[in-house]
């Protein structure tokens, strides 16, 4: 066994580390990805181990960094792509979804886009705007697309490996006020499929639903509401699309009440989706509706109201009081 | 008034610095100076500038009160009263010298550098601060000044600047505006339309380029291989590159290019050449990335210290205006750190306010929720 105690900017190095050892199609692209390691380090070192061929300072252009990645892919290469933070994919959201996402389809299956867009995302580290934003829904609503978010160390190492595997564009949105936070991480475990949802506690009165940065804190709702008394229920998402919702249904069916968390505003969110989704296959089990908890409907704001903003513990928690008092 | 292509039209000046080098960017440059480093007044055939000593004196204090202003909101960041800060360090020269070409009913689109700028269009440099300590997202009214709110997203204000300047010729105004970004950004797309619809609507708009050879760890051989300036050339317009530490070369293209825009001419771009002394933000190492020996060579260029010694030499100044000046910079900075001190978060119900300008029935039913949630920590005495 391989089992090693680091934090998920760590697990996501080593896992790029891994794949461009493995592959020497894969490359690493994006605007200070080479000497400076990336804003975060997720790429330190690795063009001293890879070299300038590989690892890709670019040019200040996301638009060109996805447009090229697609060609590069085309060519058979397997561009993993760096987005500095969320709220800069904007210049490539066309690339992105007007062919990145497409031309798979459009090929009749002939041409595969192996190309993973990692993003840094989400707030609650205090930065100026358009560094804090959680845009999966805007993702996840594009056929052609895979959107997953990691929530701890190993699952950063492992869903980045198979992100890089799969033949199909994977947005990987990766929780960055989570960047620090240690995990267990087994590199020799043989991981589980990419788009399974994980329970990662057991309870039996009510399920909460999460992925990337909110895990955490569903985690912490539960052990605190386990002192009232009250047996939650986590489920770690890990892919917003597809959702594995046959995990989330298994859930509520036991517990008969499910809550949504995300970070990203509720009108329109991942949340809805599977409100939606869960009242249609767990409509008979439920004993109260299916509540989302999330950001509103306003820009996010500036990073002195942002614990307002951001769903913490007793916004969980209040959520999880409203569903057990139906 | 009619619309028509610059293409066709010869560039009034710079056609002798069109040349297609193959040079990479960072070779020395040709550049338009009128001070040189050791403070010595040189002539330029096509850029001239008179300055009485009053405006010589201006120019330097305006300099250095700006990087007394910049420095003073790198110690409050240090110090936990800033999330965030863009230092200007070393860019004194291109901000000040572009800024005092501005009329006051010029319009400025700046990135989140241009703190030099906003002094020269008289926005209370303690409003700058408000986004960096993140109680606001700009918090400023854009049309007091003339100067539009800081613009995070790399290029994209170069865009706004381009149809700001279209509306102003459709309103058959004279005035002019200007746009200001980074080496780095010139490799976004959004330059590059905005160098297109600018020419083909030969809108009045300067095109100021503050190269400061890096974008965060990049240097702007990562960004083109040819001098920036000579972009310009291909989008039908004219590209000048500047001194961008010496203020009074930069005053004078700048004045050059914005008096070309006024009289119908269409846009220029202008290529400050110029240094970034300090880290890229306040979160940035360039130790990782960068030599020390080139920010001495540069330090050796320092745009203040060669207005000084000028206005030394030529007995412009006396012991006194530098007396008064450090004086008044202390104030400055004594001001500033005070009101950064005393600046309040935000009231936590501002959340919802300004997300619509006719409001929006889903913002005021999460409005009530978020009040009534906030409420339920009252009753409970919390
Ligand atoms: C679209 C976009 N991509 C990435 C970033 C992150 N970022 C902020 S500043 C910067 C470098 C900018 O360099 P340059 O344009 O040369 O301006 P400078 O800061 O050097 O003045 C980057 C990559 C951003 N703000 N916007």
């Amino acid at each position: 066994m391989a089992t090693e105690k680091m934090s998920i900017a760590k697990a996501l190095n080593e896992s790029l580390r891994k794949a461009l050892d493995t592959d020497p199609k894969v490359l690493v692209m994006g605007e200070d990805v080479g000497k400076l390691g990336g804003v975060f380090r997720i790429t330190d070192g690795l063009q001293k181990d890879f070299g300038e061929e590989r690892i890709i300072d670019t040019p200040l252009a996301e638009s060109g960094i996805v447009g090229t990645a697609i060609g590069l892919a085309l060519r058979g290469y397997r561009p993993v792509v760096e987005i500095q933070f969320d709220g800069f994919v904007f210049p490539a959201y066309d690339q992105i979804v007007t062919q990145l996402a497409k031309m798979h389809a459009r090929a009749l299956g002939k041409v595969k886009l192996p190309v993973v867009v990692r993003i840094p995302y989400g707030g609650g580290i205090g930065a100026v705007e358009h560094h804090s934003e959680s845009p999966e829904a805007l993702f996840a609503h594009v056929a052609g697309l895979k959107v997953v978010s990691p929530s701890n160390a190993s699952d950063a190492y492992w869903m980045l490996q198979q992100a890089i595997l799969c033949d199909d564009p994977v947005i990987f949105f990766e929780p960055k006020r989570r960047y620090w936070d240690k995990g267990e991480l087994d590199t020799e475990a043989v991981p589980g499929p990419l788009h399974a949802a994980v329970t990662v506690r057991d309870g039996s009165d009510l399920t909460l639903a999460a992925y990337g940065p909110m895990v955490k804190v569903c985690l912490e709702a539960a052990a605190a509401a386990q002192e009232e008394g009250k047996s939650i229920e986590v489920v770690d998402l890990r892919s917003m699309s597809p959702i594995d919702f046959d995990t989330v249904q298994a859930s509520v069916e036991r517990t008969g009440r499910l809550v949504v968390v995300h970070e990203a505003p509720v009108f329109y969110g991942s949340g809805a989706e599977i409100a939606a989704r869960i009242t249609e296959r767990c409509f008979y089990h439920l004993e109260a509706p299916v509540l989302r908890v999330g950001g509103y409907h306003v820009p996010y704001p500036p990073a002195r109201l942002e614990d307002e903003y951001l769903p913490g513990l007793d916004r969980v928690l209040d959520a999880v009081d409203r569903s057990l008092a139906y | 008034m009619t619309v028509e292509s610059t293409a066709a039209r010869k560039p009034r000046r710079g056609s002798k610095r069109t040349s297609a080098a193959k040079a990479p960017a960072s070779a020395e440059p040709q550049l338009v100076q009128l001070l040189t480093p050791e403070g010595e007044r040189v002539e330029h055939p096509d850029y001239t500038i008179d300055l009485t000593a009053d405006e010589l004196r201006g120019l330097y204090r305006d300099m250095v009160l700006t990087r007394r202003f910049d420095a003073e909101a790198t110690a409050l960041q240090r110090q936990g009263e800033l999330g965030l800060w863009a230092s200007l360090l070393g860019q004194e020269a291109a901000q000040i010298g572009s800024g005092r070409a501005l009329r006051d009913d010029d319009y400025v689109f700046p990135t989140y550098r241009e703190h030099g700028v906003a002094w020269c269009r008289g926005v209370d440099p303690t409003n700058l601060l408000g986004m960096f300590r993140g109680v606001n997202h700009g918090g400023w009214d854009p049309s007091t000044n003339n100067f539009h709110l800081y613009t995070i997203v790399i290029g994209s204000q170069t865009l706004h600047a381009t149809g700001y300047a279209m509306g102003v010729a459709k309103d058959g105004a004279d005035s002019a505006v200007i746009a200001y970004f980074g080496d780095g950004a010139s490799s976004q797309g959004d330059v590059a339309e905005a160098f297109t619809f600018s020419a083909v609507y030969n809108a009045p708009v300067v095109f100021f380029c503050q190269n400061n050879q890096w974008a965060i760890s990049e240097p702007t051989e990562r960004q083109t291989r040819v001098p920036l300036y000579q972009r310009a050339q291909g989008y039908g317009f004219p590209g000048v590159r500047v001194d961008g530490n010496d203020v009074l070369a930069c005053l004078a293209v700048t004045r050059w290019a914005l008096e070309r825009a006024r009289r119908g001419e269409g846009p220029t771009l202008v290529e400050a050449f110029t240094y970034r002394m300090g880290a890229h933000t306040t979160s940035d190492d360039p130790t990782k990335y960068r030599e020390d020996a080139e920010r001495a060579a540069w330090e050796a260029k320092d745009p203040i210290q060669r207005l000084r010694t000028h206005l030394e030499k030529r007995e412009i100044a006396d012991a006194a205006f530098f007396t008064a000046l450090d004086e008044e910079s202390e104030t400055l900075g004594k001001r500033v750190r005070e009101a950064v001190r005393a600046m309040p978060d935000p009231d936590r119900m501002a959340l919802f306010d300004h997300a619509y300008a006719d409001g929006s029935s889903l913002v005021d039913e999460e409005r009530a929720q978020f009040a009534a949630y906030q409420a339920s920590f009252a009753e409970e005495g919390n």
